[in-house]
């Protein structure tokens, strides 16, 4: 099970690397421009919990990134099943369902460290230290397990690469910016609150901005990541049934 | 040894098999002839596990291929109809992820690619982006990545799907020299040529039915030896004939046009289900 797995997530590194110099470009951009646009021109004027707006927004962006780009593994999946039927190679070989959705969300998980690498870097270039604590690791992880769990499942669902940009707009770019991101969730109406709170994003960008201050996060956020991560990717593996046929 | 047992499936209401019954001897080559939607890549997905069975059973060297077993899918390659390598990568890569996928060690996999390769005249191509190849190498690609994990049945949909003739031909060859060294070969094909040169035995399906199985010498042989095609109005008539003496006379005794050709399972496929295969 784990060999099988192994040959689906050697698959995706490979394609990876072959992309790496022109997704590392692609990596910067978004942050790079919250950075500068809320960073340095909004930031100035805003201090949060005795930590600059810098200090607040970075662990943001990186649960955004994270979230982003573990993701971005459905995009993978889909030009592989809709125009290259790669599918139909790796379903024709002994490999399960399971091991299939373990071997891409691994991928996933793997865009998703290498692009916070690149957020950290551009942090450290704006002058921006983190404390990169075992938590943040491990909200990091929770969190872009959970996000490549969904979006294998999601990638199973569809039926063409349009309904894939779809969900995308509909469920990754609110939650993006309502999740915590760029603003403290006390900000929000109280109704609005009560909705934020049950997106993962939220959980993830404040667990991964306790961790970066030096604090432990909160059990119930890392909680809810993991059960939430677990569930998707269970989900996932009965989408890859439903796919098949 | 394939083994097919009354194999139904329907699709959104379509019935695309309808009763299939088949057995396939161990070492033989098998087609599977019809036009275009009459079931031959379902039956093949079917037996590789890529589509659910719908009712009856298929075995492949007696091992179920209803539960999408392990075993089921090692006892088989693949080359389905659709060009399904990864373009940015090297031969030497795809080939490895199958490998891989398969659960060959390295010292193995590295040993039959290099095997293989060679045995595709394709050794020197090793590095090769797929991107870079032509339509007849990716073809070839995909063959030798079928063989890699050393399948006894080999499953190939419309293999020469958009080739030209020239490089059909080199398949073919390939095809026939993989059937020597003993794996049984199951291709669906809708060329006529392609299942006379290649077969032994052949099934004409049509709408999810077997027509009828033989060889590819017996059904032409149930049409006669020469064939005269004489356009009238709108519509060619065929005449079949023994010897090709009366198929002379019979031009001779008639003032219209005619061409006279060898009959080819085209005119029996004709001949059984009222339509052309192509």
């Amino acid at each position: 099970m784990i060999q099988s797995a192994f040959a689906v997530y050697y698959r995706e590194i490979l394609i990876l690397r072959r992309r790496l110099t022109r997704l590392i470009p692609s990596w910067c951009v978004s942050p790079l421009l919250y950075l500068i646009a809320f960073g340095f021109a909004m930031g100035k004027l805003v201090t949060l919990d005795g930590h600059t707006y810098m200090e607040f927004l970075l662990p943001g962006l990186i649960a955004m990134s994270s979230m982003t780009q573990a993701f971005a593994i459905s995009s993978e999946i889909n030009i592989a099943r809709f125009y290259w039927n790669i599918f139909e190679e790796i379903q024709a070989a002994p490999v399960s369902d399971f091991s299939y959705v373990a071997g891409e969300v691994l991928a996933g998980m793997t865009r998703a460290f290498l692009a916070i690498l690149v957020v950290l870097i551009l942090g450290f270039l704006f002058g921006v230290t983190l404390s990169l604590n075992p938590w943040f690791w491990l909200a990091i992880l929770l969190n872009s397990f959970l996000f490549a769990s969904l979006a294998v499942g999601i990638a199973m669902l569809v039926k063409s690469h349009a309904d894939q940009s779809l969900m995308t707009s509909f469920v990754i770019t609110p939650m993006a910016f309502l999740g915590g991101t760029f603003f403290p969730l006390e900000n929000f109406p109280a109704w609005a609150q009560n909705i934020i709170y049950f997106l993962p994003l939220t959980h993830a960008a404040t667990a991964i901005r306790s961790a970066s201050f030096g604090t432990r996060p909160s059990g119930i956020s890392l909680t809810i990541l993991g059960v939430t991560g677990i569930v998707f990717f269970s989900i996932s593996v009965l989408c890859v049934k439903k796919a098949k046929d | 040894m394939i083994r097919i047992q009354n194999l139904n499936k329907t699709y959104k209401n379509v019935q695309a098999l309808k009763n299939v019954n088949l057995e396939v001897s161990k070492g033989e080559l098998f087609a599977f002839l019809g036009p275009n939607g009459a079931g031959k890549t379902t039956t093949i997905r079917i037996l590789t596990g890529l589509a659910k069975l719908g009712s009856g059973a298929a075995l492949l060297n007696g091992f179920d291929v209803g539960n999408r077993s392990v075993e089921s899918r090692r006892q088989c390659g693949l080359v389905p109809q659709s060009i399904n390598l990864d373009r940015e990568l090297s031969v030497f890569e795809n080939l490895t992820i199958h490998g891989k996928l398969f659960r060959m060690d390295k010292p193995e996999r590295n040993a039959r690619i290099d095997e293989l390769l060679d045995y595709v005249e394709m050794g020197d191509r090793k590095e090769t982006l797929v991107k870079n190849l032509s339509g007849g190498l990716k073809r070839r690609l995909m063959i030798a990545r079928a063989l890699l994990h050393s399948p006894s049945i080999l499953f190939l949909d419309e293999p020469t799907v958009g080739l030209d003739a020239a490089i059909r031909r080199k398949i073919w060859a390939l095809i026939k020299k993989i059937q020597q060294h003993g794996t049984t070969i199951f291709l669906t094909t809708h060329y006529i040529e392609e299942a006379e040169f290649l077969a032994d035995r052949v099934a004409f399906l049509d709408k999810g039915s077997i027509v009828v199985v033989d060889t590819p010498e017996a059904l032409m042989n149930r049409m006669g030896t020469w064939a005269l095609d004489h356009l009238k109005e709108d519509d060619m008539e065929t005449l079949y004939f023994n010897d090709r003496k009366e198929a002379n006379e019979h031009i001779a005794a008639h003032k219209d046009s005619f061409t006279l050709r060898r009959v080819n399972l085209e005119d029996a496929f004709l001949s059984l289900t009222g339509k052309k295969v192509s």
